[in-house]
C-alpha cells in the first residue's frame, strides 16, 4: 500500500512559489490537487508558503475529500499568520458543517477549532451548536472536543453561548465515545477554571461507569482519570465503585490499567475493612508486575509509579522483589528505576538474594549504574540492621576488585554505615586505609577523612594519614578542606600530643588566613576560639554524640506522596513532583500582563513607566511569569497579536526572556551589600530577594571597583529550605572597571530542597572569568514567598481556623513594633500579599485578621492584637505547617517595621 | 490532569523534524528540534534521561522505531502512560499502512500520514487507533478510488474494532498459543526467576458479527462451575485481554466472550511463574591457564520429556573481548566464534528431550594487559530455542464456540509452541 508522495518534494529550477501559484489556479482538477500536495510538501520541510494563502483557500470548495483535508491542514498552519485572509475560508467551513456527509461535517468543526484566529472563532459558534446535536455520533464526539478547543481560545464565549450545558448533556449521550470525549473536554475545562463546572454526582458516576464498559480504550482512560477525582460518600460507595473498576485491570492497554490502579488506590483511602483492602492489594499486584513485560518506555513510567505505590502500600509487592531484578538488555533508565524499587522492597527475608544481585550489578560496565548499585548496598545496610554485617562484607569484597570508582563509592557508603552503627564495624578501617592513595573524588576523600578523624584514637597512624592530606590542603575542594579541618581538630582533642599540635597550627592557619571560603574560615575561627579558651568545651562540641541517621529510601513527604498518587500515570508521577512545579500556563499570560500594569500603578513599585511599557511589549511572556498561580484563573480573551508574541518568546529561549527583564531593575532603595568590595577583590555585590508580578526574583547589583574588566558572570544557589534556585541564566554584561550593572534573576522554587528544620539561610556562589568563586550568605525574606492568591473568604477563614488543631496555633509578641494607623498598615501588608479579612475591637485593643499563602498552597491564618500607637503587637497564627512559624514571625516583624 | 499532548513530531535520527502535527499551537517544531538535537548530542543522556524529559516548561515523551523518533510534547501534566502507549500504537498503524515505518515510507506517504494523525488524535487526545477500520476510510493513493465516503459505524460503535458486513466463503479461525519462557539463573547456579509470558494469537476469518466463547482449562473457572478438574487445570498469575473481550463478564463468571476483530490479533496474554525445571540447562566451566590461554567446557542438557524436541537452539557463550585464535569442538551442532558479540554461538538444529551435548573451546589471550582497561562486561549465557506442540503452563483450549446469526459452522485450528524469551544464565 505504499505511496509515491516523495515526488512532490522535488523542486524545479524556476522560482518555486510563482510556479505553484500558477498550478493552484489551473483549470484542471488534478493539477490543482497536485499543486496543493506540493504546497503541503513544502510546508512539511519547513518552507514558508504562507504567501499562497489565497490561492490555496480557493481550492477549498471541492468534492474531493482528500484535497479538502489538505487545504484544511494548510489553514491550520497558516491562518494565524494571515488572520485577515482566513476569513475567506469561513463560508466554506460553515457550508461544510452542514454537508450531508458526516465525515465532512466533523472535519469542518474539528478544523475550525484548531484555527486560533478570533475572527473565525465567532463564526464557529453556530456550526458547533448544530454539531453538538448532530444525528451522527462521529460528529458529536468531534464537537465535544471542539468545545474544549473553543474554551482554550475564548472561555467567555463558551460560557455565554451555553456550550458548557450542551457538553454536560452529552454525558447522558447514548454513544459511549461521545460520553468519553465530553468527559475529557469537561475535565480539561474544569482544570483551567476556578469555578466548579464539572462535578461528578452519584448520577453521572453510574452513567460513566456504564460507559466505561463500552467505549474505546482511550475513552476508558479519559473516564477513569476523571473519576479518580470523585470522592465517594462512604466506604460502601467506595467499595461499589472499586468493584466496577477492577475488571479494567485485565485490559491489554497499560494506560487503562494504570488509570484503574489510580482510581482504586484513591477509593481505598475510604475503605475501612482490612479484608477488602488486603484483597484489593492482592488483585493489583499481578497487573502491576505485568506492566514490566511492556515496552521499555512504558516500563519506565510503570516503575516510577510503582516506586510511589510501594511507599504508600508496601505490602502490595512485598513478595515480588524478584521481578525487579535487572535483565541484561534492559535500558539503563529501566535498570536505575528497578534498583530504586529493590532497595524499597529489601527486607531481612530477601536481603541475601538482593545483595547477590547488587554485587552482580557492581561489576557491570555503565559507571553510573555501578555506583548506584554500590550505594544501594550501603542503603540496605542502613535500613536493615540485621543485614548490615552482610552488606559490609559485600562492600569489602567489591573494594578488593580495586576498580577505582567502586572503591570510592564503597567508602562513601561505609561512612554512612559508621554513622548509623557507631562503634560496631571499626575493624574494617585497616582495609579501607589500604585504598587511601587511590581516592581522587572529593566526596570519597571527605568520607575517608571523616572516618579517620572520627576513629582517630583507634588508628595508630591517624596523624600520619591526615598529614599526607595536609600537604595539598590549599588545592583541595571545599568539601575536603572542611572535613580535614574537623578531622584534625578531632585528632588533636583525642591525642593532644606534639604531632597533632603542629598539624592543628598548620590547618588553622591555612583555613583562616590563606582561604577565601567563608564557610571554612568561620568554622576554623570557631574551633580556634574554642580551643584557645576552653578545650573541654571544644570536646563537648566537636566530639559530641551525633544524631542517628536513618535510611532515606522512603524519602517522600506523606502529603506530597498522596498528591503524586492522585496523579498516577501522569507526568507528575514520573517526575515525582507536584504538577505546579513544572507546569507553566502560557495560555493565560495575557491575564498576568494585565495585572502587571495594575500592580505597577497601584502599588507604586519604583519601576519607571518606560520600563513597564517595555516589558509589556517585549516578550517577558516568559515561562517564569506564567508560573504565577494567579495564571490559573480563566483567561480573558487574548488580544489578536498575542499568540505571535508568545511564539517569539518561546523561540528566543530563556536568555532573551531574562535579558528583557533587565530594564526593570530597581532604581529604588539601595540593595543590601552581600559581598563587600574589600572581600571581593574589588567586586561588590548587593542583592536581595524580591517579589514582582507574582514571581520571585533575585535583584542584584554588581559594581566593579577593581582594575580589570570582569565578564562571564555565573551564579549558583546552595540547597535551601525552599529549594530556591536560578530560573535562568544570570545576565550580566562585561563590567569595565568603575562601572556597575543591575539585573533581575528569575527564581524558581522547590528545586534543591535542603532537609532539616526550615531556616532562612540562602548560600550563594558567584563566579566570573577573572576571579575566584565568591561565596556569600544571604537571607530569604519569607514574605517574598507570599503568593497573590492568599486572600481568603471570611467563611473559609473561619472553617480553616476551626479545622486546624490547637497544636497548630503559635503566637509571639513583638514588643517594639508599633501600629500607628490601621489602614496604612493593612495597605502595606496587602502589598506583600498579606490580605485583610476582618477586624474587631477588644477593650482598647484592635484585633486584625489576615491571611497569607505560600507556594504549594500552605495557608497562614493570622491574628494581630495591638493598642494603636502603643508599642507591642501580639501575633498569633494557625497553619498546617507550624514549623514555618518562626520564619513567618520574622517576616511579619520586618513588614511591621518597614 | 488533562491527558492531552500539544503536538506530535516524527523526527529523524539527527533530531530533525520530518513531519509533525500541531494540536494546540503552544509548542513549535523549532523548539523541539533544538531540544532533541541537544539531547542526541550527549548520547548517554538519552538513556539516562529515560523516555520522559522536561525542559523550559515543555514536557517531552518519545519512543524510537527504526530510524525514526516519535515524540509527543506538552505543556500540561499529561497522562504519560497513555501518550507513550499511543505512540507505540501509531507505529502499529503506520506499519499496517506502509509495511514498514521508516524515513522513506513517511516521505512517500505524507498525505496519508497527515490524514491519519488528524483522525487518531484530536486536540491532543488519543481518539482511534484500529488500523483495520481506519483503512476503510483513509486510503493510500493506489486504493484511493474505493474511498468510503462515510465514517464506518465501528468508529463510534461499542464494537469499535470490527465493521459489519465482513464475508468469507470459508469461515476459519486459527489459534496459536505461544509461550515465552523468561529465566534468570544467578552466578551461584541458583534459579532466581522463571516465568512464562504466553499469548493466544488469533487469526479470525469469520463472516458477519460472530459471538465467540473460549474455554480454557483455567482452574478458577472449572472450580466455579463445580466441575471435577480432570486432567490438568492451570493457575494464571495475570491475564490481559484484547479490548474485544467483555471484562465485566470475565470478572463475574470467568467466561471469555467476545466479538473478534477481523484478521490477526492477540486475544489474550497471560503470565505465570513456574516451578518446573528449566527446559534447557547449561553448565559451564572456565579455566584460565596462565595469563595467555583460556579453556571452557559447556554442557547443555534438555530437561523435558523425550517425545518433545527443541528446534533452532542457539546458545551464546560470552568470551573475553580480547580472546583470539579460537579452537572449538562440539558433540552436536556447530559453533562459531562471533567476535562482534564477544561470544561463541553454538547452534543445534534439533535437540531432543533428555539429552546432553558438549562444547569445548580454547582461546589465546594477549599476555600483556594494560592496567587501565575497564573490567569486561559480564554477559550472561543466553539461549534461544523453540519447542513445538508443547507449553510449559499446560494451558489447553477446551473449546471455541462461534455463534453467528447466519448459522455457519467454523472450527478452530489450535497450535501450541514454546520459545525462549529472556533466557539468561549468569554462569561465567
Amino acid at each position: 500500500m505504499s505511496g509515491h508522495d516523495s515526488k512532490y518534494f522535488s523542486t524545479t529550477k524556476k522560482g518555486e512559489i510563482p510556479e505553484l501559484k500558477e498550478e493552484l489556479n489551473s483549470q484542471y482538477k488534478d493539477k490543482r490537487k497536485d499543486a496543493v500536495k506540493k504546497v503541503i510538501a513544502a510546508m512539511t520541510v519547513g518552507k514558508d508558503v504562507s504567501s499562497l494563502f489565497t490561492d490555496v483557500v480557493n481550492c477549498m470548495q471541492t468534492e474531493n475529500l482528500e484535497l479538502k483535508k489538505l487545504v484544511y491542514l494548510y489553514l491550520i498552519n497558516y491562518a494565524k499568520s494571515q488572520p485577515d485572509l482566513a476569513i475567506l475560508a469561513v463560508n466554506t467551513f460553515v457550508k461544510d458543517s452542514q454537508d450531508p456527509n458526516p465525515l465532512i461535517r466533523a472535519l469542518a468543526v474539528r478544523t475550525m477549532g484548531c484555527i486560533r484566529v478570533d475572527k473565525i472563532t465567532e463564526y464557529l459558534c453556530d456550526p458547533l451548536q448544530r454539531c453538538l446535536k448532530d444525528d451522527d455520533p462521529y460528529v458529536r464526539k468531534t464537537a465535544a472536543i471542539c468545545v474544549a478547543k473553543l474554551y482554550d481560545i475564548n472561555a467567555e464565549l463558551v460560557e455565554d453561548r451555553g456550550f458548557l450545558d450542551a457538553l454536560k448533556d452529552l454525558i447522558s449521550d447514548n454513544n459511549p465515545m461521545v460520553v468519553a470525549n465530553a468527559v475529557a473536554a469537561l475535565a480539561e475545562i474544569q482544570e483551567s477554571s476556578s469555578r466548579p463546572i464539572f462535578e461528578i454526582t452519584s448520577h453521572t458516576l453510574s452513567k460513566l461507569l456504564t460507559a466505561l464498559n463500552e467505549c474505546t480504550e482511550w475513552g476508558q482512560v479519559f473516564i477513569l482519570d476523571a473519576l479518580s477525582k470523585y470522592k465517594a460518600a462512604d466506604a460502601r460507595e467506595a467499595e461499589n465503585i472499586v468493584e466496577r473498576v477492577t475488571p479494567r485491570l485485565q485490559h491489554a492497554n497499560c494506560a487503562v490499567v494504570l488509570s484503574a490502579v489510580k482510581m482504586i488506590l484513591q477509593q481505598m483511602e475510604l475503605i475501612t475493612s482490612t479484608d477488602v483492602v488486603r484483597n484489593l492489594c492482592k488483585k493489583m499486584a499481578p497487573p502491576l508486575v505485568t506492566l514490566l513485560s511492556a515496552e521499555p518506555e512504558i516500563q519506565y513510567v510503570a516503575l516510577r509509579n510503582i516506586n510511589l505505590i510501594v511507599q504508600k502500600r508496601p505490602t502490595i509487592l512485598a513478595h515480588e522483589i524478584k521481578v525487579f531484578f535487572c535483565k541484561y538488555n534492559d535500558p539503563i533508565y529501566v535498570k536505575m528505576e528497578k534498583l530504586e524499587i529493590m532497595i524499597k522492597l529489601a527486607s531481612d527475608r530477601n536481603i541475601d538474594q538482593v545483595l547477590l544481585e547488587f554485587k552482580e550489578y557492581a561489576t557491570e560496565v555503565d559507571v553510573d549504574f555501578v555506583r548506584k548499585a554500590v550505594r544501594a548496598i550501603g542503603r540496605c545496610a542502613i535500613k536493615l540492621e540485621r543485614a548490615a554485617e552482610r552488606c559490609i562484607s559485600v562492600l569489602l569484597e567489591l573494594i578488593k576488585i580495586k576498580v577505582n570508582y567502586v572503591v570510592q563509592e564503597a567508602i562513601i557508603v561505609i561512612k554512612d554505615i559508621f554513622r548509623r552503627y557507631p562503634n560496631t564495624y571499626e575493624s574494617i578501617i585497616a582495609t579501607l586505609c589500604e585504598s587511601l592513595d587511590t581516592l581522587d573524588e572529593p566526596e570519597a576523600k571527605a568520607s575517608m577523612i571523616w572516618i579517620i578523624g572520627e576513629y582517630a584514637e583507634r588508628i595508630d597512624n591517624a596523624d600520619e594519614l591526615l598529614e599526607s592530606f595536609l600537604e595539598s590542603f590549599p588545592e583541595e575542594p571545599p568539601q575536603v578542606q572542611l572535613q580535614l579541618l574537623t578531622a584534625t581538630v578531632k585528632l588533636f582533642l583525642k591525642k593532644p600530643t606534639e604531632g597533632p599540635q603542629q598539624m592543628i597550627q598548620v590547618v588553622l592557619n591555612n583555613a583562616t588566613v590563606e582561604t577565601d571560603n567563608p564557610d571554612l574560615r568561620d568554622r576554623a575561627y570557631i574551633y580556634w576560639r574554642l580551643l584557645s579558651t576552653d578545650p573541654e568545651a571544644a570536646k563537648d562540641v566537636v566530639l559530641a554524640e551525633k544524631p542517628v541517621i536513618s535510611d532515606d529510601s522512603n524519602q517522600l513527604d506523606p502529603s506530597l506522596l498522596d498528591e503524586l498518587l492522585s496523579n498516577i500515570a501522569t507526568l507528575s508521577s514520573v517526575y515525582h513532583k507536584p504538577p505546579e512545579a513544572f507546569i507553566t500556563r502560557v495560555k493565560t499570560t495575557q491575564k498576568t500582563e494585565d495585572e502587571e500594569y495594575a500592580d505597577a500603578g497601584e502599588q507604586g513599585y519604583s519601576d519607571s513607566p518606560a520600563g513597564v511599557a517595555e516589558s509589556g511589549v517585549s516578550p517577558p511572556a516568559s515561562t517564569a511569569i506564567a508560573q504565577h498561580p494567579a495564571a490559573r484563573q480563566p483567561a480573558t480573551p487574548a488580544a489578536p497579536a498575542l499568540p505571535d508574541l508568545l511564539d517569539l518568546g518561546m523561540d528566543n529561549s530563556n536568555s532573551a526572556i531574562v535579558s528583557a527583564d533587565q530594564p526593570a531593575a530597581p532604581a529604588g532603595p539601595p540593595l543590601p551589600v552581600v559581598l563587600p568590595a574589600s572581600s571581593g577583590q574589588g567586586l561588590q555585590i548587593s542583592a536581595q530577594l524580591v517579589r514582582r508580578d507574582g514571581q520571585v526574583f533575585y535583584s542584584m547589583m554588581f559594581e566593579n571597583n577593581s582594575q580589570v574588566p570582569l565578564d562571564g558572570f555565573m551564579i549558583q544557589f546552595n540547597k535551601n529550605t525552599f529549594g530556591l534556585a536560578a530560573g535562568g541564566q544570570l545576565q550580566v554584561p562585561q563590567l569595565l572597571p568603575g562601572t556597575s550593572a543591575s539585573t533581575l534573576l528569575p527564581m524558581v522554587l522547590f528545586q534543591n530542597i535542603s532537609p532539616g528544620p526550615p531556616n532562612t539561610l540562602l548560600q550563594v556562589a558567584v563566579k566570573n572569568n577573572q576571579q575566584p568563586v565568591w561565596y556569600f550568605n544571604d537571607k530569604i525574606y519569607f514574605h517574598v514567598l507570599f503568593t497573590e492568591d492568599g486572600r481568603m473568604e471570611r467563611s473559609t477563614f473561619l472553617e480553616t481556623w476551626k479545622s486546624l488543631p490547637d497544636s497548630n496555633e503559635v503566637s509571639r509578641d513583638f514588643p517594639s513594633s508599633v501600629i500607628n494607623g490601621v489602614e496604612t498598615t493593612l495597605d502595606r501588608l496587602a502589598s506583600s500579599n498579606m490580605f485583610f479579612i476582618a477586624k474587631r475591637k477588644h477593650a482598647n485593643q484592635e484585633v486584625l485578621y489576615l491571611s497569607a499563602k505560600i507556594p504549594q498552597g500552605i495557608p497562614f491564618l493570622i491574628e494581630l492584637t495591638t493598642v494603636i500607637g502603643t508599642p507591642g503587637v501580639k501575633c498569633a497564627i494557625k497553619t498546617p505547617s507550624p514549623e514555618m512559624a518562626p520564619l513567618f514571625f520574622e517576616a511579619v516583624e520586618t513588614l511591621l517595621k518597614s | 490532569m488533562a491527558g492531552a499532548t500539544s503536538a506530535l513530531f516524527l523526527l529523524d535520527m539527527k533530531g530533525r523534524c520530518l513531519i509533525s502535527r500541531d494540536y494546540r499551537g503552544d509548542v513549535t517544531a523549532q523548539l523541539v528540534e533544538k531540544f532533541f538535537t541537544k539531547l542526541l548530542e550527549k548520547e548517554e543522556d538519552l538513556e539516562s534521561h529515560g523516555p520522559v524529559c522536561h525542559e523550559n516548561g515543555v514536557n517531552y515523551m518519545f519512543i524510537q522505531h527504526k530510524n525514526i523518533y516519535l515524540l509527543a510534547a506538552s505543556r500540561q501534566n499529561s497522562n504519560a502512560a497513555s501518550l507513550l502507549f499511543f505512540l507505540h500504537r501509531v507505529v502499529d498503524v503506520f506499519k499496517h499502512y506502509f509495511e514498514e515505518l521508516e524515513e522513506e515510507s513517511l516521505r512517500d506517504n505524507f498525505v496519508v500520514v497527515y490524514e491519519l494523525l488528524d483522525e487518531m488524535m484530536d486536540f491532543g487526545y488519543p481518539q482511534y487507533t484500529e488500523a483495520k477500520i481506519l483503512s476503510e476510510f483513509i486510503k493510500t493513493d493506489a486504493y484511493r478510488l474505493e474511498v468510503n465516503q462515510h465514517p464506518p459505524m465501528a468508529v463510534t460503535n461499542a464494537v469499535s474494532w470490527r465493521s459489519e458486513g465482513v464475508f468469507y466463503k470459508n469461515n476459519e479461525v486459527y489459534l496459536d498459543v505461544v509461550e515465552h519462557v523468561n529465566l534468570l539463573v544467578n552466578s551461584n547456579g541458583q534459579l532466581i526467576r522463571s516465568e512464562v509470558n504466553g499469548a493466544l494469537k488469533m487469526r479470525a476469518y469469520l463472516s458477519g458479527m460472530p459471538e465467540c466463547k473460549l474455554g480454557l482449562n483455567d482452574r478458577v473457572l472449572l472450580e466455579a462451575q463445580g466441575r471435577p478438574t480432570k486432567g490438568k487445570a492451570i493457575d494464571l498469575d495475570d491475564i490481559k485481554f484484547h479490548q474485544c473481550v467483555r471484562l465485566a463478564r470475565f470478572e463475574n463468571d470467568r467466561t471469555i466472550s467476545f466479538i473478534p476483530p477481523d484478521g490477526p490479533f492477540d486475544l489474550m496474554t497471560y503470565r505465570l511463574t513456574t516451578q518446573v525445571k528449566p527446559l534447557i540447562w547449561v553448565e559451564a566451566q572456565v579455566e584460565r591457564h596462565s595469563r595467555s590461554r583460556v579453556e571452557m567446557s559447556v554442557k547443555a542438557r534438555s530437561q523435558f520429556k523425550e517425545r518433545s524436541t527443541a528446534t533452532n537452539v542457539e546458545i551464546e557463550v560470552p568470551v573475553p573481548s580480547d580472546a583470539m585464535s579460537p579452537h572449538i569442538r562440539t558433540s552436536m551442532g556447530y559453533a562459531t566464534y562471533a567476535p562482534e558479540r564477544d561470544a561463541v554461538v553454538w547452534k543445534i538444529k534439533s535437540f531432543p528431550g533428555n539429552k546432553d551435548y558438549m562444547l569445548r573451546a580454547e582461546f589465546k589471550l594477549p599476555s600483556v594487559i594494560s592496567e587501565d582497561t575497564p573490567p569486561d562486561r559480564k554477559a550472561p549465557i543466553r539461549i534461544k530455542f523453540e519447542i513445538p506442540y508443547f507449553t510449559v503452563s499446560g494451558i489447553q483450549v477446551r473449546y471455541l464456540k462461534i455463534i453467528e446469526k447466519s448459522g455457519y459452522q467454523a472450527l478452530p485450528w489450535v497450535r501450541y509452541i514454546t520459545m525462549a524469551g529472556e533466557y539468561e544464565l549468569r554462569l561465567i
